[in-house]
């Protein structure tokens, strides 16, 4: 490594090289651009409806947050949404890291047949977009009665192949070989294997992909808005009433979407990094 | 117990390349690691505990990949055939289990349906004007990110958050940014001059803002993907590159994309995935599922909407996800097409 850093090096040697003023300045634009209208949302929740029709748009915080937080909460389901979400972002977390977890150690490092195949199976589900399979799961949740209840949301999510396939990625470098068979010898059947080997080697990846799952079930929109209405919503369904002129008044939409976004947001300020890990890592192998 | 344990690797090595060729080693690996196992151990377990430490070894990997499987049949496979047999038939929203058989008259209707065409161009000019821009600008953004930086973590969280904003909450708020009275957007323009824009209810204006949602959410996840695939690249190939003289820029032209092509190809087919289902922007942008008052802005998944939930045609709004799928397969192809053309001209 030592001969990059000779002065040759400054002419360009890929990432070793230090940004620039024109890097940061770059950078710094396009991290305003991210974070503006999150900001916004929160600046415009902040103020009554007359502030917000009047030109130039306001750029700081007023005093009506509480009150249009207070009237989002009640008017709009926010709280039942909320509560809602959590239980069915959290229901779909679980499953889909346990059954990814399994799946993607059987498809790392057992032996079975038609194993490619049926990795490449779980690749191709990948490209089945939601909208071919709303309009039965519909008449399946009408027969059965379930239109407003949780279960109709969180059953077609209990799994996903992006976590399979994520799981797999991972054990198949992390998980060794030797491990596995050392503990078969000691006579440990596949569950205690999976218990006691699996589960704690994959703990890290578990983690993230249950982050990742937790925010993609959170925003999950377009089943939930079939299957729900504002009586019994998710976070996304109650949005959409607002944004469908359930409640007419823009400073308390904006509150709605700030209250709908916020537990993310802690989230991504808490495991940020680790859910950047997360991407990167899901992306490089594939 | 040592020697059965060294002595499942050198057998499994032995039986594994010959039968390699055919499915033989696939059924016997695991099940041979096991029956080494079983002889290495012999003077222990019983026969019965042997027998079932085969069937065990041999069955579990199944078992491990069933709930996937299971879930993916009932709520995927299912409803994917399922919708394939209700775009057959007149169903009705209000009665849905009642069908009547019509053939191909969905099908047929959605030719002669301008709604549907109208759809489906505007789903290829919004997919369009919003994954080219943000393939390009993440792209970019991820060379940048790729330099030595201060605060690399702040900048990466922070362009990764947009993508923990829902699609209902980052609409709602780029349709007031884009307001024609008092947006954000609008009030900027004025500010060197332009006058305001009717975004909304322009063909052009209200696809580019219904784009620039998508970009916003996308742009930083996949300039993640994209510096991953950097990181990857081989640091000589850098350096002989600046050795040959090469410029930074020739350096990313020349060493950077040709190596992040793989990479590439798999955010092209993501991105057109998830534009041909283009759903939650257009139906909350203007709040209503006609998206717009002339359809200007209306995506085959909002036609889908509209003909299922709010006509209560099921049978059509099943012909036209499988019109999707056939969109999305036509798409695919291309896209293989193209990276093969590329492979072979370099």
């Amino acid at each position: 490594m030592s001969h990059t850093t000779t002065p040759r090096r400054a002419r360009g040697a890929g990432r070793h090289l230090h940004a620039g003023k024109f890097t940061y300045a770059v950078l710094l634009l396009f991290t305003v651009g991210s974070l503006f209208p999150l900001v916004w949302t929160a600046v415009a929740a902040s103020r009554n409806n007359q502030r917000l029709a009047e030109t130039p748009p306001p750029f700081w915080f007023g005093g009506d947050l509480f009150a249009n937080l207070t009237t989002a909460w009640s008017d709009a389901n926010m709280g039942k949404a909320l509560f809602n979400t959590v239980f069915v972002a959290g229901t779909i977390a679980l499953t889909t890291v346990v059954f990814a977890t399994l799946a993607g150690y059987a498809f790392a490092k057992l032996r079975f047949r038609a194993k490619n195949a049926l990795l490449l199976l779980v690749i191709g589900t990948m490209m089945v977009p939601p909208q071919l399979s709303v309009v039965p799961l519909f008449m399946a949740v009408a027969e059965l009665e379930w239109t407003n209840q949780l279960q109709a949301v969180i059953l077609p999510m209990m799994v996903n192949a992006f976590g399979v396939f994520f799981m797999r990625q991972y054990l198949v470098s992390a998980l060794p070989t030797e491990l596995i068979e050392a503990a078969r010898v000691d006579g440990a059947h596949s569950l205690r294997i999976v218990w006691h080997v699996v589960f704690p080697v994959a703990r890290p990846a578990m983690a993230v992909l249950g982050m990742l799952t937790f925010v993609l079930a959170w925003n999950e929109f377009f089943w939930p808005i079939i299957a729900l209405t504002q009586d019994n919503p998710t976070v996304q369904v109650a949005l959409t009433g607002l944004g469908q002129g359930y409640i007419p008044d823009e400073s308390v939409i904006m509150a709605g979407a700030l209250l709908g976004t916020l537990p993310l947001l802690v989230v991504f300020l808490l495991f940020g990094k680790q859910i950047v890990g997360g991407v990167m890592q899901g992306a490089v192998k594939g | 117990m040592t020697s059965s344990r060294t002595d499942p690797l050198p057998r499994a090595r032995t039986t594994g390349p010959p039968g390699a060729a055919g499915e033989e080693p696939a059924e016997d690996g695991q099940g041979g690691a096991a029956a080494t196992e079983v002889s290495g151990g012999a003077r222990g377990p019983g026969p019965r505990v042997r027998r079932r430490h085969r069937w065990d070894a041999r069955f579990s990997p199944y078992a491990f990949i069933a709930p996937f499987f299971l879930f993916f049949a009932a709520f995927g496979l299912f409803p994917l055939l399922y919708t394939g047999w209700a775009s057959l038939h007149r169903v009705s929203l209000h009665d849905p289990t009642h069908m009547e058989w019509v053939g191909l008259h969905n099908f047929s209707r959605l030719l002669e349906d301008d709604f549907f065409w109208n759809a489906l161009r505007n789903t290829l000019t919004i997919g369009v004007l919003s994954t080219v821009p943000q393939l390009l600008m993440a792209l970019g953004l991820a060379h940048l990110l790729n330099y030595k930086l201060r605060g690399s973590t702040f900048f990466r969280v922070a362009m990764l958050t947009p993508y923990a904003t829902s699609v209902a909450a980052a609409t709602l708020v780029f349709a007031m940014l884009f307001g024609r009275d008092y947006g954000m957007v609008n009030w900027g323009l004025g500010l060197i001059g332009i006058d305001h824009v009717d975004w909304e209810n322009g063909t052009w204006t209200s696809q580019l803002a219904v784009s620039s949602i998508v970009i916003w959410r996308w742009t930083g996840y996949n300039a993640l993907i994209y510096l991953a695939a950097m990181q990857a690249v081989p640091h000589d190939l850098y350096e002989s590159a600046a050795l040959d003289g090469a410029s930074r820029w020739q350096q990313f032209l020349h060493v950077t994309v040709p190596s992040l092509r793989p990479t590439i190809l798999f955010t092209v087919v993501v991105s057109t995935i998830g534009a041909t289902q283009l759903f939650g922007e257009p139906l909350l942008f203007g709040g209503s599922q006609t998206g717009g008052g002339s359809h200007q802005y209306q995506t085959l998944g909002l036609y889908l909407y509209e003909q299922g939930w709010f006509n209560f045609q099921l049978g059509r709004a099943s012909a036209i996800a499988w019109a999707m799928f056939l969109l999305l397969i036509v798409v695919g192809l291309a896209n293989w097409l193209i990276a093969r053309r590329l492979n072979k001209t370099h």
